[in-house]
């Protein structure tokens, strides 16, 4: 079966994000009351997999190894069937 | 003769300047390395220079860790062999785990190109030896420059003298003006535990002769000179 595990990477809380400090200055300068921006990315993975367990501990060894770097970012999960997605 | 291997990832930038500023160092014998074949048996030091290696994708360092080349540095460091990483060398062994903490985007989102100061904290490592106190003017050039840990990392690696050098104004002092990226402490550099491993945001071989602006680079590479493999545990513990 065919997965697309989409991991989504945050600085952590208590790293300072300077990308989402200059984001919330340009939002407040446009006239939204803001009071905070995080960034972090958005990354798309397509594999196949028995079953969707086994996609989301696959997903997990990529983003423990290579997708977000521990010492200042935290990743979520999600998995889903590819053709769920299409649909 | 010191025989100093330079690595060479896609990307990487200033590993023809190491090797110019080297060739000035007498007692040094330099080659550059494509880091797929990277091969470090004879070699007493390696450089891993400035650059944007692998477009910085997903993150400065971050697809280098996992080439050959970073893996020849990792049996090379575990033997005791001297390794400065410049800039995205610095980043480079930040991400394989080689060195403590990470950069992150400079606190002012700028691209820092200047010259800034630097003030040598430990000696205990190959590029230092001799420098402790010194103040060392040199250019920086970098927009992922803001080293960060976490406190105990950090309290571990300032209590251990791990700490090689911090950017300090004119006097010498440690001032958050002469910080030119926000890093945590003014840290512009860290070791290693066993100090055989050092990187560090300023580049050194930019600034080896008078007509490059300055030559205090040249003071920190000259130290490679009698560096000898596999000694560095024992001499820098």
């Amino acid at each position: 079966m065919r997965f697309v595990a989409r991991v989504l990477v945050r600085p952590k809380a208590e790293v300072r994000d300077p990308q989402g400090e200059a984001v919330f200055a340009a939002l407040r300068s446009l006239g939204h009351d803001v009071s905070e921006v995080r960034t972090g990315k958005e990354i798309l993975v397509t594999f196949d997999a028995a079953d969707e367990e086994s996609a989301r501990t696959a997903a997990e060894r990529m983003g423990d190894q290579l997708l977000a770097n521990p010492v200042i970012e935290s990743y979520a999960v999600e998995v889903a069937r590819e053709a769920a997605k299409a649909r | 003769m010191t025989r100093v291997a330079i690595l060479r990832y896609p990307g990487t930038w200033s590993e023809r300047d190491f090797a110019h500023a080297l060739s000035l160092i007498e007692g040094v014998d330099a080659e550059i390395q494509w880091h797929e074949n990277a091969d470090l048996r004879g070699f007493d030091a390696a450089i891993v220079p400035g650059g944007f290696s692998y477009g910085d994708y997903l993150r400065a360092g971050a697809i280098a860790k996992l080439s050959p080349g970073t893996k020849e540095l990792r049996r090379f460091a575990s033997e005791g062999g001297a390794i400065l990483g410049s800039c995205n060398g610095f980043q480079i062994l930040c991400e394989a785990g080689l060195l403590p903490g990470a950069l992150i985007r400079n606190s002012d989102l700028a691209y820092r190109s200047d010259w800034v100061r630097i003030r040598v904290e430990s000696e205990e490592t190959p590029f230092t030896r001799g420098l402790r106190g010194a103040v060392l003017r040199m250019p920086i050039g970098n927009g992922e420059g803001c080293w960060v840990a976490d406190p105990e990392t950090h309290a571990r690696v300032e209590a251990a003298g791990r700490v090689v050098v911090r950017y300090v104004d004119e006097r010498g002092v440690v001032t958050a003006d002469a910080n030119p990226n926000g890093s945590l402490a003014n840290i512009a550099g860290v070791a290693n535990e066993t100090g055989n491993v050092v990187g560090l945001m300023p580049h050194p071989e930019r600034c080896v002769e008078a007509i490059l602006g300055g030559t205090d680079g040249y003071r920190m590479l000259a130290n490679l000179v009698g560096a000898r493999h596999g000694t560095a545990p024992a001499l820098y513990r």
